[in-house]
């Protein structure tokens, strides 16, 4: 019973790891950046409004660019 | 309303895509091992995941605040928007194969019909299975993405009909065309779904976290607007890249 139950989570914890994290794991990292951003800069309206989409675009670039054909 | 109408599409196009890609599999398995079995396995995973939305999208609604749920719900929609807007950059500058539903059709008959017993009986257990498991791993997206849109706009009923609409169009449509699954714009489609729904992600995580939007939900529109053009200027520079190294390696050669 509590190897079925340990296989379970194993297979669960994993199903959401390859979810979430997968091959790109700088793609999780920076969302958590730009939730921290955001979360830090509440109260600075203007930096917070810039900030979170541009935080978004460099690091789906950055993720594109290390995802590229390598020759 | 705006962010309502957004919504919506944004539910639809994300369902309709992860639909296109479970059909070519329930279709590929019907064909090979039998309508019966192929259909069946659709159905129960459908089943389940109809109950996942019930169970966990309810008591998340009522349970948790809306703030902490919006952070949350906005992070996970922007892994999963990046991650498909990722895959849209380096398919449409030539880094990646474009998605092709014929090939996983044709890969998907030649697994089925190069397995154990050939013959088929009434039920078929591995036609059961390959459909159970191709519709509910595709439609697993689609229920994230319904709890995620549908709780943090406090609109899970209306997220719930866009996504039973798309699979019911994508679905119909399917067996009306049957093979012709690689028709549909499925890159495209991609494409447009990783730039809403990380224009979400990015709308909720600020919202919950105290920022406040100019002009409220129209940020929505600014938002996609900005991503948009972040994803063309992207493509044109991968795009660059590729063709330059192209010509390196060619003067190389000589």
């Amino acid at each position: 019973m509590t190897g079925a139950a340990g296989r379970w989570a194993t297979a669960f914890g994993r199903f959401w790891w390859d979810f979430l994290v997968g091959d790109t794991p700088e793609l999780f990292a920076g969302v958590l950046v730009v939730v921290a951003t955001a979360l830090l800069l509440r109260h600075e309206r203007l930096a917070a409004v810039l900030l979170v989409p541009l935080e978004c675009a460099a690091f789906v670039v950055a993720s594109a660019y290390r995802g590229r054909r390598r020759g | 309303m705006t962010s309502t109408v957004v919504l919506v599409l944004a539910v639809f196009a994300a369902s309709a895509v992860e639909m296109v890609e479970a059909l070519t599999i329930v279709v590929a398995s019907g064909t090979t091992r039998g309508w019966r079995s192929a259909l069946e396995g659709a159905a129960v995973a459908v089943a389940v995941l109809a109950v996942i939305v019930g169970a966990v999208g309810v008591p998340l609604v009522h349970l948790v605040p809306i703030d902490v749920l919006r952070v949350v719900i906005g992070a996970l929609l922007l892994v999963l928007g990046l991650g498909w807007l990722r895959k849209a950059i380096l398919r449409s500058s030539g880094h990646k194969a474009m998605h092709d539903e014929d090939a996983v059709y044709a890969k998907t008959v030649a697994e089925l019909a190069t397995a154990v017993g050939r013959a088929r009986p009434q039920r078929d257990a591995l036609g059961f299975v390959v459909a159970f498991k191709g519709v509910f791993l595709e439609g697993m997206e689609v229920v994230l993405i319904v709890l995620s849109l549908g709780s943090s706009a406090h609109r899970l009923g209306l997220a719930a009909v866009a996504a039973a609409a798309a699979v019911l169009v994508v679905g119909g449509a399917g067996f009306l065309v049957a093979r012709q699954l690689s028709e549909v714009p499925e890159n495209t489609m991609k494409m447009a779904v990783g730039i809403m729904l990380t224009s979400f992600g990015a709308f909720w995580v600020g919202e919950g976290s105290g920022v406040h939007w100019p002009g409220s939900d129209l940020a929505i529109l600014a938002l996609i607007a900005f991503f948009c053009a972040v994803t063309a200027l992207a493509i044109a520079a991968m795009r660059h890249l590729l063709t330059a190294r192209a010509g390196v390696s060619t003067v190389a050669g000589r």
